[in-house]
């Protein structure tokens, strides 16, 4: 079975920098949820950021349901792939309602407007991520972690297949992060999304995920199911932190600095 | 209200200021036209269609193309503070011309005069030079553009003016027209000209319009809802260089006309590029034909430039606008 989404062999590197991902494979299934960790500066970002096609690798290619991802019509393409960005700022007060709306441009024939029925999938997708009540405000006046809120949103109003989400829950209060992981436990289970999520939180990937990609200064240092992944040695060379501890708990792994 | 409703509310409400504006206009001026006898009075008649009709036309004309020119590049660079005159388009436009005038340069090329051409080439030189001076990777820095896009308009500004010191006197005297900038025209002529090559790129523009909105927001945003953001760039870069040496080469640098207009159709209909592009291309009509009748008439013996009116109306709102983007911190 053709996986929804497959790196081959993914290498890249800066402009006058050096490389930040080589040789990076793996795939994503339908309705699977992936997290990617590792230290700060390992290629995580941009690693999504060549799955969401904006930066082009320097080897290797993207597949997308077989179909490399560069020969997908931009807009096909945006139907199929959501990304939702680590920061958003604008340069214009948008309102929120309109940040949302936006999501449902891939959906629009060129020289028409939105219908109601866009409207209201984009109502439904900020309700479901606990921000209806910020519609009419300005987009640049919310705090982060609302902003986050108002990006998931507008992800989840492309009604994608695949969700690549650069550290979503880093700007999100308890109560958020819970709201969030719920809506993509429901997403998951209605609709047979897939996401590939960024995070340093490793107690939700040990709970949440079924597949663990670790990067280690732009290589793959381990990949596989949370329990193969989550162990203390590993994470410690993850990390370069040799107290990090771990320990499965039933179906939680609790993650720990042995001080 | 939907997109739709709010953009066809929009256009109404400007097709009626717009209306507005050139009644004011075509009733102001220093000589009396009497309309009561337009068609029998020869006096009345050349003055309304050699000069004052001419005038309003070329208003319009350039006030819309600098003011559609000016909502598109805002959202290109996802600054609030861009424009022809901030990003030295029309500086560059104005060097080109400015060269082609001194080296005598009459003939056109595909019906096309070879100034507007100069202008243009100036235009785009201008743009791509501040664009790859301000650009440092993938990210366009707001603070460096400007000021990049400042320093091209001076130097620029100041080459024109060598070239007015070495071009021979009527030569000269056409340039220092460009510096500041003018309506001045007599007869329909050059106007249907002007009309015939601004339109199609006004429609292009235009029909970059859902591109623009995404961009505005965030350039990802754009690419990641399927937006080809390096075509839609260069599509931009090319038709404000297109229209803005145009109108540069006609009227001169006009400076603030592409600033002010798009903020007060911000600020009256919201941030949609879809309702601020088209909006921004009748206000702007508006607001240069408006400021060309107050330039014809503010002083008792004499008319002020045009450019001398929009860039007192335009650089407080500018230094308002600067003040309110510092207060938010997103500069």
């Amino acid at each position: 079975m053709t996986p929804l989404l497959e790196a081959r062999q993914l290498t890249y590197a800066y402009p006058r920098g050096p490389v930040a991902i080589r040789g990076v494979g793996f795939t994503v299934e339908p309705a699977s949820m992936t997290a990617i960790i590792g230290a700060n500066g390992s290629g995580k970002s941009t690693l999504v950021r060549m799955l969401a096609g904006l930066l082009q690798p320097a080897a290797g290619q993207v597949l997308l349901s077989g179909i490399a991802l560069d020969r997908w019509e931009p807009r096909a393409r945006a139907r199929q792939i959501a990304y939702m960005p680590q920061v958003t700022t604008t340069a214009f007060p948008f309102r929120v309602a309109d940040i949302v709306l936006s999501g449902r441009a891939p959906f629009v024939a060129r020289f028409h407007f939105d219908s109601r029925h866009d409207r209201d999938r984009a109502m439904e997708a900020l309700q479901s991520t606990g921000a209806a009540h910020l519609a009419d405000r300005n987009f640049a006046a919310l705090s982060g972690g609302e902003r986050q809120m108002v990006i998931l949103a507008r992800a989840l109003a492309q009604e994608p297949r695949l969700l690549l989400l650069d550290e979503p829950s880093a700007s999100l209060d308890l109560k958020h992060r819970a709201e969030l992981m719920r809506t993509l436990a429901r997403l998951r289970e209605q609709r047979g999304l897939s996401v590939v999520m960024i995070t340093h939180d490793l107690q939700l990937t040990g709970s949440l995920f079924d597949r663990i990609l670790a990067l280690r200064c732009g290589e793959i240092a381990a990949q596989g199911a949370p329990d193969e992944v989550l162990r203390s040695e590993l994470l410690a060379d993850i990390y370069g932190e040799p107290n990090v501890r771990a320990r499965r708990m039933g179906n939680q792994t609790l993650v720990w600095i042995d001080a | 209200m939907t997109t739709r409703g709010r953009l066809v509310r929009t256009l109404a409400i400007l097709t009626l200021v717009l209306c507005a504006a050139v009644a004011v206009a075509l009733v102001t001026g220093r000589q009396h036209i009497d309309y009561g006898n337009l068609l029998s009075d020869p006096f009345a008649a050349t003055l309304f269609f050699r000069l004052r009709l001419p005038r309003v036309l070329m208003g319009m004309l350039i006030g819309a193309s600098l003011s559609l020119s000016g909502a598109a590049l805002q959202a290109l660079f996802r600054n609030p503070l861009a424009e022809p005159y901030t990003l030295g388009v029309s500086g560059g436009g104005a060097l080109g011309a400015s060269i082609a005038i001194a080296l005598g340069w009459s003939a056109r090329l595909l019906g096309v005069p070879l100034v507007f051409l100069a202008s243009f080439a100036g235009a785009m030189a201008s743009v791509l030079l501040v664009k790859t001076i301000a650009q440092s990777g993938a990210i366009v820095l707001p603070g460096t553009l400007l000021l990049s896009g400042v320093v091209v308009n001076l130097v620029a500004t100041a080459a024109v003016v060598a070239i007015q010191y070495v071009a021979d006197p009527a030569s000269a005297l056409r340039i220092l027209r460009w510096i500041i900038g003018s309506l001045d025209v007599v007869g329909l002529e050059p106007i249907r000209h002007m009309f015939f090559l601004l339109a199609p790129a006004w429609l292009a523009l235009l029909a970059l319009s859902r591109q623009l909105h995404l961009l505005a927001i965030d350039e990802d945003t754009a690419a990641t809802l399927g937006v080809n953001v390096a075509r839609c760039e260069a599509a931009v870069h090319v038709l404000c260089s297109f229209i803005v040496g145009v109108t540069v080469a006609t009227g001169g640098a006009i400076g603030f006309v592409g600033l002010v207009v798009p903020h007060l159709v911000r600020l009256m209909f919201g941030e949609d590029l879809r309702i601020v592009l088209p909006g921004s291309l009748l206000l702007g009509a508006a607001f240069l034909v408006l400021a060309d009748a107050l330039a014809r008439t503010v002083l008792p013996t004499s008319e002020l430039p045009v450019g001398a009116v929009t860039g007192l109306l335009g650089g407080p709102v500018f230094l308002w606008l600067l003040r309110r983007k510092q207060q938010y911190s997103m500069m």
